[in-house]
């Protein structure tokens, strides 16, 4: 499969830190890459490098051929790609639907398109004239992926979907990034819940001090305690 | 994610308590009336300075509403908000000076049509200078607020000489078309003509930008803007361009308040855009960074705190719009109803 997203020594500073230092990282098309590290490792700093947020001062950011690293931030977005940060970016005082209004370059939203959206979060039917912010953490996060995904995008970059949420929500997320899976968008998804990045994953990067140290296939880190102990410094099967 | 495995909980009313606690700021205009009314004690006294507060609170609102979309949207202090006031009073002074037959004329529809000139020409020519003082003076200083306040208030010094030059250094009288002088009696309330005008205008404002801002895209990226100018550029849109868009149309409106003060006043001079600077920041805190409609109640505020102590307590007068400031930060530190920030 070929890489719809190349990195090749990236290098990323935030005012006199030095956070990524040389991130190798590719990502396939049509599959779901798990980026996974400790806290502090650089997988924020890494989506939002390629988002643009954050300008890499070394190294190349490929997407679909296209260079990123002279474009910006809403260039970037054009090109196809939705974010969903860690902090979900969710408008609080504008209404579900204008959240998902915004979202929506093209203009109107394709009606089966969010059809197929209420079908995995039946929530945004239910409270879609009402202020985002009125919504829990779980509601929140799924417009937030929602907004992602109104429009046919090219490649998605979640950051940490499940981070701060109960066990039957995370379960619920599982169950909409596997439909997501089904339309075979490209995913660069940050995760640390295992029991999520282990059912999600196709591929795997593992990040450590602001480079990648491992990459392949999730099935093979799944399978191998050895690997995960001494990459992820914990076995898989002891968070789930 | 299927019905069966979402669990969606419905969310709860919120108990009375906080809903009230929401929509109080809402309240606040009627409860300083009636507060007004109680120490007053006199019912058309009341009246007339109601009304007159109520002018004198929109005239402000029209000012103030372009800078508290431009702090909200940008962060950016722009202290020389007060030129375009001043250069909108005397484009327009300029105009109905030099329409002078119309203005003497007893025709309401020629007196409104030359009002409406002077706002025309004063919305061009401050919105053509908005555009100016954003890309020369505000945007090398973006993020450094320390460096917006310093060269907006050099740009504002450097227009108030400018209009020294171009109409001279004594103030211009600005007497009100013929139509707009004197007033109205309406049941002991004495009505003035030029004060209801402002209090149309005031609403029209109000309810077009209230219109734009929910009922528009753009106003939506404004308000989402507002709250998150990161996300907003995620999603593919250039806040950049959206800024200048709102610095243009925020100038135009002060040219407009600066035209229509200009007319409250009967005078204007190239400093009354500083003098009046003081009350716009009074407003745009109270009401809440980023928020028309905290804005307008904070405005409404301002307007009838000025004119009820004006009357009880004159000495008090001067002051009581910061103190009117200070209990509002105490009772809400972000003000009436500030925009999130995401």
């Amino acid at each position: 499969m070929a890489d719809l997203l190349r990195l090749q020594g990236v290098h990323t500073h935030i005012g006199q830190y030095h956070i990524l230092q040389g991130v190798d990282l590719a990502v396939p098309e049509g599959e779901l890459t798990m980026l996974l590290g400790r806290n502090g490792a650089g997988k924020t700093t890494t989506l939002r490098t390629v988002m643009g947020l954050w300008r890499a001062s070394a190294g190349s950011l490929s997407f679909g051929g296209t260079d990123l690293k002279p474009l910006q931030t809403p260039d970037i977005a054009c090109l196809g790609i939705g974010y969903v940060p860690e902090n979900m970016g969710v408008f609080a005082g504008l209404t579900v639907r204008e959240n998902m209004v915004l979202a929506a370059r093209g203009g109107a939203i394709d009606q089966g398109r969010l059809d197929w959206i209420f079908s995995l979060f039946p929530a945004l039917r239910k409270f879609w004239e009402l202020p985002a912010g009125n919504l829990s953490g779980g509601q929140k996060q799924m417009l937030s992926i929602a907004r992602a995904m109104v429009e046919p995008r090219r490649l998605i970059l979640i950051d940490e979907p499940s981070k701060g949420l109960a066990p039957a929500i995370v379960d619920a997320l599982i169950q909409a990034m596997l439909e997501l899976k089904r339309t075979a968008t490209t995913i660069l998804m940050v995760e640390q819940n295992f029991r999520m990045a282990q059912a999600l994953g196709d591929g795997v990067a593992v990040m450590d001090d602001g480079r990648v140290v491992h990459a392949g296939r999730m099935a093979e880190l799944a399978a191998d305690p050895d690997l995960q102990a001494r990459l992820l410094g914990l076995s898989l099967g002891a968070h789930q | 994610m299927t019905d069966h495995a979402s669990p969606t909980p419905a969310i709860p009313a919120p108990p009375l308590l906080d809903r009230l606690k929401a929509q109080a700021p809402y309240w606040a205009v009627p409860a300083l009336g009636l507060l007004g009314l109680a120490l007053i004690a006199d019912l058309s006294t009341w009246g007339t300075l109601t009304l007159a507060g109520l002018a004198m609170g929109m005239l402000i609102f029209i000012m103030a509403s372009g800078l508290t979309l431009v702090f909200g949207l940008m962060d950016v202090l722009n202290f020389g908000h007060g030129a375009f006031i001043s250069i909108g009073a005397f484009v327009g002074a300029s105009v109905l000076l030099a329409l002078g037959g119309w203005t003497g004329a007893d025709s309401l529809l020629l007196n409104l049509a030359a009002v409406l000139l002077a706002i025309v020409a004063a919305m061009l020519a401050t919105g053509g200078l908005g555009w100016a003082f954003e890309r020369v003076i505000v945007r090398p200083v973006y993020g450094a607020h320390l460096k917006q306040i310093l060269v907006t208030m050099g740009g504002l010094i450097v227009t108030e000489e400018l209009i020294h030059l171009f109409w001279g250094p004594n103030q211009i009288p600005l007497p009100r078309p013929e139509m707009l002088k004197g007033s109205w009696v309406v049941g002991g309330v004495i009505v003035e003509r030029y004060r209801l005008l402002a209090v149309v205008l005031g609403v029209l404002v109000f309810a077009g930008l209230r219109y734009a801002l929910v009922r528009t895209r753009l106003g939506l990226l404004i308000r989402a803007g507002v709250e998150n100018g990161e996300m907003v550029e995620a999603l593919g849109y250039r806040i950049r361009r959206l800024f200048v868009l709102v610095f243009v149309a925020g100038s135009a409106l002060a040219g407009l308040g600066g035209v229509m003060w200009g007319l409250y006043d009967e005078i204007i001079t190239a400093q009354m855009g500083l003098n009046i600077l003081v009350l716009v920041f009074i407003v745009v805190i109270i009401g809440g960074l980023g928020s028309v409609e905290g804005c307008f109640i904070g405005a409404l505020l301002v307007g009838l705190m000025a004119n009820y102590t004006g009357f009880l307590a004159p000495k008090v007068a001067l002051g009581s719009n910061i103190l009117l400031m200070v209990l509002v930060l105490m009772w809400r530190p972000r003000g009436l109803l500030p925009a999130g920030k995401g």
